[in-house]
């Protein structure tokens, strides 16, 4: 028995992952894997660190996940005019929002630091200058490599952030090309930036340990209204981070999900030197459907293989959403379902639904009464 | 989502098509809607790129503005957008129809989805404060469009009105279809469901129309893919012909992008067509036409204002009138509810379920009973209901009848046996003034009867302090509302 996380189940992550080479997270997807916890399919997929959206294509389900280049450039534009500024706009910005009281600062992109492709080596380089003595009060550092805990073990995240230190006291500021229009954005955006700004302050936490803190309150910079002058607006992730590291406990430990996979089973595109997938894709589709998912219509938003789970779920009340399954007594089957709701199901209904059953028939019945002869010809 | 609503989507996925969750159209469909698809360019807050609009099937008007980030190019598009706009808005606005009475008939707009009512409540944001004159001077066409459709935004969020539309919400209130609610967000996807073409399940057709490449998106978003293949080329290469100066290039260009755009739209302008068309189908609910009337009078108010050189509306709203205006969304929201329940049994159906109403048969009645406890004797029918339903009202409680909306009636005894509950009501109006009731205003026994301890008549809503008493810890009275330079001249990039 090796410990968890150990050389053992690093080998089993590399032979699923078929000799590709390991895939970094990002704050995106660790929340993505965070809102569907009891997926085993993605936790494994996630912790091999496969192409996920490769692996989709290939067994027959594409998603259209793609970003436009429009979205692209303005996101890059309005980044570069904060970051080719770190002293002027943004320390503006960060001095106006935190109200402090800081002259000047220094501004290191730790994505130049070592220049390194290896991983482990930026995030050793990480560590070493963010929890070095500060020789400045106020200090910026863009692109720290930073490593996540999940499912037992470490992941490398894509650093999408700046880190601000300001008297050993670390704030995440995030940078986001959706406007803030009379003082108000999209929720939904808003609501995914702060989630993503939890991963990070769950992640410098770790990184920095006891030698400074990282505070809760992140920096949210957009543009503001119709133009592209930046707003910082300070976003308390508290609860985010709740949340977060509840889901995160969630997440089975990658080594006891290894345990119920049989060993033969790889997603290995087994690309040749060319890199275009070899495998047979009806093969690639069987492995991926031995591993247990657990489908919901959040999926279509977060997951690259959400169609291809959708359509294994078919025939489920899952793909109809919770509240559906809910209102329907959490009943998994349609043919079940349907077949309680007539009373016409043959077997005698189980102990626990029976009230479930009772409620459909009644909803049936007043279907019925109400539709009349239109519903009675759809029969 | 409801057990009703839940039971109408199993039914769906069982019988490869969506299910109606209603038996009558709770939305006004106007008999000549003007259906508006825009589209803008991702990535940017609000960059219009083109809209398909018109108010006949067969006569699309695309128009487009060729670099959405040139601040001339999207004043030159709303200009052109307002006058469309304006041109049918006015159509409805002749002359004055007098004090207190509203036009005959008003406009009806209609969008995909939520996406186009928040675009349209954006490009109303980004226009209704440009200046004719002063440092950056608009076309008149331009502020003016800005206030129509910030009209329209604002009255999308009246649940009572019909004034504004989005195809995809107008349907999923009326259909269940075997896909999540998210999937019901696509129009081509819901519209599969509703009406897959011959030979399909309703499923096979939301899966064809859910690929962008054959069916692409409502918008306003466009697909990445088509935004990386075919349209970044296109604003590139009418960019270097417009400053290199080389007029044929860029007219060549112009032309072929707008064939594009024209691809990509018309499928949408069809659907929404086909949404019309399937609303359309389905009669109108009893209390549609009066919500209609609501709507010509707001319709008529806003022209009134609006002649009068009314200003634009402010940015957002003082606390007091946030408050009340979201009091009067909420009110609204129970009248509709309220509404569509005495319109539709299955809609009642939901309030059956939760105990809110109950029917069944008459068994017992005393049509000519007499109250003779007061000075004068009083007529106070009583009958009895046998019913299957739950019955949550008690002894002593008010209820209503959708097939008798103005008689009051009250509870004088619920006895329940089994599966069945007998409920005891004395009716107290709408049977006339001698003590003998009106021929058929007193159910006879045999006939079947509905119930509910809800009104669909107009409850007012609560009072605020007004303007002037607006309490300190609200900001105190809020400043009248002046359009300021800053907002005429704002960047739009
Ligand atoms: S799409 Fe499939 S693999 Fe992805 S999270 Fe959902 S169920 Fe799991």
């Amino acid at each position: 028995m090796s410990a968890p996380g150990g050389a053992d189940t690093e080998r089993r992550l590399a032979w699923l992952r078929g000799g590709e080479l390991p895939q970094t997270h990002n704050a995106r997807t660790i929340a993505a894997l965070a809102s569907n916890p009891g997926c085993a399919r993605r936790a494994l997929l996630d912790a091999a660190a496969t192409r996920k959206q490769d692996i989709a294509e290939h067994a027959g389900f594409p998603v259209p996940f793609g970003m436009s280049p429009f979205a692209l450039s303005r996101g890059v534009v309005f980044e570069r005019q904060l970051k080719d500024d770190p002293g002027g706009l943004l320390l503006a910005l960060l001095r106006e929002t935190l109200n402090l009281d800081i002259a000047e600062v220094g501004f290191t992109d730790l994505n130049d630091v070592g220049g390194s492709p290896d991983l482990a080596v930026r995030h050793a380089r990480t560590k070493a200058v963010l929890t070095g003595r500060p020789d400045q009060r106020g200090t910026l550092f863009d692109h720290p490599l930073l490593r996540f805990r999940v499912g037992g073990r470490h992941a490398y995240l894509e650093p999408d952030l700046i880190a601000f230190r300001h008297d050993d006291t670390f704030h995440v500021v995030e940078i986001k090309s959706f406007a803030v229009i009379d003082g108000q954005a999209d929720p939904a955006k808003v609501a995914a930036a702060a989630i993503q700004s939890a991963v990070y302050v769950l992640a410098m936490r770790d990184l920095v340990g006891d030698t400074a803190t990282v505070h809760h309150e992140s920096v949210l910079i957009c543009p503001r209204d119709f133009a592209n002058t930046p707003l910082a607006t300070t976003l308390d992730v508290r609860k985010q981070l709740g949340v977060l590291e509840r889901q995160l406990s969630r997440i089975a430990a990658i080594d006891s999900v290894l345990a119920h996979v049989p060993a033969d089973v790889s997603f290995s595109l087994d690309a040749d030197e060319k890199g275009v997938p070899q495998r047979d894709p009806g093969d690639l589709l069987r492995d991926l459907k031995r591993v247990d998912a657990n489908y919901s219509p959040e999926c279509l938003a977060s997951c690259e293989l959400c169609y291809l789970c959708r359509d294994e779920a078919g025939g489920s009340t899952s793909v109809l959403g919770k509240s559906v399954r809910e209102e329907l007594g959490g009943i998994e089957s349609v043919p079940r379902a349907l077949k309680l709701a007539r009373g016409d199901d043959p077997l005698p209904v189980p102990e626990d639904l029976q009230e479930a059953a009772a409620i459909l028939r009644r909803a049936a019945g007043l279907r019925r009464d109400a539709l009349g002869t239109a519903w009675a010809q759809t029969r | 989502m409801t057990t009703l609503t839940s039971l109408a989507k199993v039914e769906a996925i069982a019988l490869d098509r969506a299910q109606l969750i209603r038996t009558v159209r709770h939305v006004h469909v106007s008999s000549r809607p003007l259906i508006f698809v825009p589209l803008q360019l991702a990535g940017e807050a609000c960059a219009p790129l083109a809209v398909m609009v018109g108010d006949e099937r067969g006569n699309e008007r695309l128009l487009i503005a060729f670099e959405p980030r040139d601040r001339t190019e999207r004043f030159r598009f709303a200009a052109g957008l307002g006058e469309v706009i304006l041109g049918y808005v006015n159509g409805y606005a002749a002359g004055d129809p007098g004090e207190g009475v509203p036009y005959p008939d008003a406009p009806q707009v209609w969008v995909p989805n939520a996406g186009g009512l928040k675009f349209t409540e954006l490009l109303g944001r980004s226009t209704r404060f440009r200046r004719t004159d002063g440092p950056y001077p608009v076309p008149a066409s331009v502020p003016l469009l800005g206030r129509w459709v910030t009209y329209l935004a604002e009255r999308s969020q009246h649940p009572l009105s019909s004034l504004f539309l989005s195809a995809t919400q107008a349907l999923t209130a009326h259909w269940a279809t075997g896909q999540s609610a998210t999937e019901d967000q696509n129009l081509a996807t819901l519209l599969a469901w509703i009406a897959p073409p011959p030979g399909l399940t309703g499923a096979q057709a939301a899966l064809l129309a859910e690929n962008p490449a054959s069916s692409p998106p409502a918008g306003p978003v466009t697909d990445p893919d088509f935004d990386r293949d075919v349209l970044e080329g296109l604003i590139k290469a009418i960019e270097e012909a417009r400053q290199t100066g080389n007029v044929t290039t860029c007219d060549r260009a112009q032309a072929l992008m707008a064939r594009q755009l024209h691809s990509v739209l018309k499928p949408t302008w069809d659907l929404m067509w086909q949404a019309v068309d399937l609303l359309r189908s389905l009669p109108p609910g009893d209390h549609v036409a009066e919500r209609w009337r609501t709507d010509r009078f707001s319709f008529t108010g806003y022209v009134r204002y609006l002649r009068e050189d009314g200003f634009p509306q402010a940015r957002r709203d003082a606390a007091v009138d946030a408050a009340r205006r979201l009091a009067r969304l909420e009110n609204e929201a129970q009248q509709l509810a309220a509404h569509m329940a005495y319109d539709d049994p299955l809609v009642m159906a939901e309030y059956r379920m939760t105990g809110e109403a109950f029917a069944g048969p008459v068994v017992r009645a005393e049509p000519d009973r007499l109250d003779e406890t007061g000075k004068r004797a009083r007529l106070r029918p009583w009958i009895t209901v046998e019913t299957t339903d739950d019955v949550l009202a008690e002894r002593g409680a008010d209820l209503r009848s959708p097939a008798r909306p103005a008689q009051q009636a009250r509870v004088i005894e619920v006895e329940r046996a089994g599966e069945r509950t007998r409920v005891t009501i004395e009716l107290q109006s709408g049977m006339g003034r001698k003590l003998v009731p009106e021929p058929g205003s007193v159910p006879a026994p045999g006939d079947v009867v509905c119930y509910t301890t809800f009104k669909a008549e107009f409850q007012p809503p609560p009072k605020f302090p007004d303007r002037e008493d607006t309490p300190w810890t609200h900001g105190g009275p809020p400043p009248e509302y002046v359009p300021r330079d800053e907002e005429a001249t704002e960047e739009w990039e």
